[in-house]
């Protein structure tokens, strides 16, 4: 046993990295039930970005192709499951848990060709030298691009939700979507928009994942961090910044528990295994703890099918 | 004068239904025009063709003397028709400036809009805070957030649909002060209701709607209520009459009782005491959203509560579940049909046997006889002229109306010694409405005790032997109602209701 071996800076760097695509899924779940919806298909739509950024990378050798085909890719399975429940009314658990499958499914088909292949590493940034400055520089100034376009995100969502119209009127197409009808805004369309977003966003968490942290294509990678994501969304209260803190944590742990596996630490390695899963839960659900106020922050149309009538 | 708002043969036509059929009005400058109807006779969907959100089989309509075709509320907002809704167009969880924001077409940058807010709301005696989250806000500030949405818009056409059915009398005689002021300086207001004694007072023309057709037109300052009512329905009333009786020993009462609200927005019950007798109605009236919910959950049995604030001829019942309270003679019909006192995809006589199947004795062994249970719903049905193709229909398939005499009948047809309904006649028509009021009376004529919860005034007045209020949780001590003024019973509901914290 050797806590000398874990280097902190290292490991916030490390964190970082780790918990890139899960941030990127949830802040995308985030708006789409903001605006009413709830899409259970999140891990499924990470996969599917996993795959088609892996396949694209290969193709073209050029891995900034390959991230916007992952986001394309899992947006356009956002959008079969915009279809059916949007126009054709269907139940938003079925329909998210069969996206969930379908994705897995069909992500295993299309990467059969490319299990064993590698695609061209991206650089990260090095900010004119900055890289260099102890301690943060390894932390702040050295990351990939995607990292800082996760950060720039859950800001951008942040402001969007709070200062424009556009945000304004998504919230109101969760919290009411018969009212928000009634004063001539379009529900269904707004969802579309909002679900297409969060595909988008899981996608290229999902490219991330098999382009810069494993990086290899692998049948069911994502290993369950789509639904992390939605929980982290749901005890984060609907929040950018706590969905920010929740998908670091769960980061963070991760990655803890791998470097103390590494150093010999005594504790049965399915305990440290299953301690991300368990930690972030647990302390999320201490945060959200106040009943009242949890269900008040609920979109109060989350889930819920709207149908304009008469 | 030209008229400033003209429909010419407007006809809406829904499966199975013509909802509005060869409908025509105009409405001057400056006019207050009263459309008024039964629920059902259309006026719902004759607002919402006017606000762009139906569009019409066929009929025209102009507005300032060109052809007016809402595509959309964004239209009608343009135009300079802005309107009030009877079910708030409100999100609670945002804010009264977010709210207002939402209902305009070309919004001011936060701080202005606020600033204005403040501005508009008082100059109309309508103050209202625009940081505050709508969800916490009572009914009549509600709808000043309603109402203060429109007047920044400068309409020249505002419509109201119903406006004053959730306001104590003090807040209508604010409201009414404001529609003057509208009137005064120009603005024409197209009012909706089916409150007579209101459109007497305010109005200065009325077209009366029934299934969809324009069957008169009035001056409502002209002739009596009771010939706007029968214009209205179409026939004349029976009104209900209690046959004289005295009032016995206290069948139910609650001592003390405090609870908090189940839901996020709800309001939790605060020190509540009454006594209800044997032979009487008591009438609880108030605001909704002021603990009505919450009352009929604790004395249906669905909230629990210290088993000695309930008590039923004496005996402690609080922590007793529905079904015990039942077997005991405690019956309940809560206000939301749909969802609540009824299963909506089950069958009447499922339904039926849901609430009747032990003092009906409908389960031998552990089974159901469903024999019993239909010929329970064919009973209902006969008795309470429930209209429906059999016992077998879901309940969804229900109108409004029809299910509300199917539940309250299913209630009163079990014979309680203690019923309380919450909202028994919302949303059925008058005819139907007068015979549930009647049949509750007869109960009470056989010596059952009666609780009724309701929002209309007007009915509480009809059949109540005591009345009380309920404000912010807290119940006002119990009046005889012949005593009653309608402004102390305004008092008793709080008076205008959150004025002073609106101030704040």
């Amino acid at each position: 046993m050797d806590f000398g071996s874990i280097n902190p800076v290292l490991l916030i760097a490390a964190l970082l990295v780790a918990s890139t695509p899960i941030l990127l899924a949830a802040i995308g779940e985030l708006v789409v039930e903001r605006s009413g919806v709830l899409n259970l298909g999140v891990e499924g739509m990470m996969i599917v970005g996993a795959v088609t950024g892996f396949i694209v990378t290969v193709e073209t050798q050029v891995p900034a192709v390959g991230f916007v085909a992952g986001a394309l890719g899992a947006m356009v399975l956002s959008l079969i499951f915009g279809v059916l429940t949007q126009v054709f009314l269907s139940n938003q658990v079925a329909t998210g848990l069969g996206l969930t499958l379908f994705g897995l499914g069909v992500s295993a088909l299309m990467g059969q060709q490319y299990a064993q292949m590698r695609t061209p590493v991206s650089p990260r940034w090095e900010f004119f030298g900055l890289n260099e400055t102890p301690v943060l520089g390894p932390i702040l100034f050295n990351q990939h691009p995607v990292v800082y376009l996760s950060l720039f995100l859950v800001a951008a969502v942040w402001w969007f939700l709070r200062s424009t119209r556009r945000g304004m009127i998504l919230r109101a197409v969760g919290e009411n979507h018969d009212a928000a009808h009634a004063l001539g805004y379009s529900v269904i369309g707004t969802r579309f928009a909002a679900i297409a977003f969060g595909g988008a966003c899981a996608g290229l968490g999902g490219a991330f994942l098999s382009l810069v942290i494993v990086p290899q294509w692998t049948d069911g990678m994502t290993a369950g961090r789509g639904w992390i994501a939605l929980a982290i969304v749901v005890f984060a209260s609907w929040k950018a910044w706590r969905v920010l803190l929740g998908a670091y944590l769960f980061g963070g742990v991760s990655v803890l528990q791998l470097n103390l596996q590494a150093a010999g630490f005594a504790i049965p390695v399915e305990l440290l295994s299953m301690s991300p899963y368990l930690i972030t839960i647990l302390v999320l659900v201490i945060i959200s703890s106040d009943r009242r106020r949890a269900s008040a922050n609920a979109p109060a149309s989350l889930g819920r099918p709207f149908h304009a009538s008469g | 004068m030209t008229p400033l708002f003209q429909i010419e043969g407007l006809t809406k036509a829904y499966p199975g239904v013509v909802a509005n059929d060869d409908v025509s009005f105009s409405i001057g400058k400056g006019e207050v025009h009263a459309l008024l109807g039964e629920n059902g006779a259309g006026k719902s969907t004759l607002v919402k063709m006017i606000y762009g959100l139906v569009r019409p089989d066929s009929g025209t309509m102009r507005f300032e003397d060109a052809s007016y075709t809402p595509a959309s509320p964004h239209e009608a907002r343009q135009a300079g028709i802005a309107m009030v809704f009877q079910h708030f167009s409100l999100f609670d969880a945002l804010d009264v400036a977010e709210n207002v924001a939402l209902g305009m077409e070309d919004p001011p940058p936060k701080k202005t809009l606020a600033a204005r807010i403040r501005e508009v709301s008082e100059a109309y005696g309508l103050p209202l805070n625009p940081a505050r989250l709508v969800g916490d806000l009572s009914a009549g500030e509600r709808q000043r957030v309603e109402i203060v949405r429109c007047l920044l818009q400068d309409p020249k056409l505002l419509i109201m649909d119903e406006p004053t059915s959730v306001l104590t009398p003090q807040e209508v005689k604010i409201l009414f002060e404001t529609l003057r002021k509208l009137q005064s300086e120009g603005t024409s207001i197209l009012y909706i209701s089916h409150k007579l004694e209101e459109i007497r007072s305010l109005c200065d023309h009325a077209t009366i709607l029934r299934l969809g057709k324009v069957v008169g037109e009035a001056k409502p300052r002209d002739v009596s209520a009771r010939d706007l009512a029968a214009m209205m329905v179409g026939a004349e009333l029976k009104v209900p009459q209690a046959q004289p009786h005295e009032s016995g020993a206290v069948a139910l009462a609650l001592k003390h009782l405090s609870v908090a609200s189940a839901s996020a927005f709800g309001t939790p019950l605060r020190d509540v005491s009454l006594e209800l007798r044997k032979g009487e109605v008591l009438g609880i009236g108030g605001v909704a959203g002021n603990g009505q919910d919450e009352l009929l959950a604790v004395l249906s049995g669905e909230q629990r509560t210290t088993p000695a604030a309930v008590e039923l001829d004496g005996t402690p019942i609080g922590a007793l579940g529905p079904v015990e309270r039942r077997a005991m003679g405690l019956l309940a019909a809560p206000e939301e049909r749909l969802g609540h006192a009824a299963a909506p995809d089950m069958s009447l006589y499922e339904n039926a046997a849901l609430s009747g199947w032990l003092r009906k004795g409908m389960v031998r062994g552990k089974l159901i006889d469903w024999k019993k249970a239909r010929g329970f719903a064919s009973e209902i049905i006969n008795v309470f002229d429930v209209r429906t193709p059999g016992t077998g229909t879901a309940a969804r398939a229900l109108s409004g109306g029809n299910l509300q005499k199917f539940v309250i009948g299913r209630e009163i047809l079990q014979d309680p010694d203690v019923l309380v309904v919450n909202q028994p006649t919302w949303g059925v028509d008058a005819a139907a409405a007068s015979a549930i009021r009647q049949a509750l009376l007869d109960l009470t004529a056989k010596g059952a005790a009666v609780l009724v919860i309701s929002q209309d005034l007007d009915e509480l007045m009809e059949i109540s032997t005591r009345f009380a209020a309920l404000n912010e949780g807290r119940l006002s001590a119990p009046q005889p109602t012949r005593d009653l003024t309608i402004e102390a019973i305004g008092l008793m509901m709080g008076g205008a209701h959150g004025m002073e914290t609106a101030h704040g």
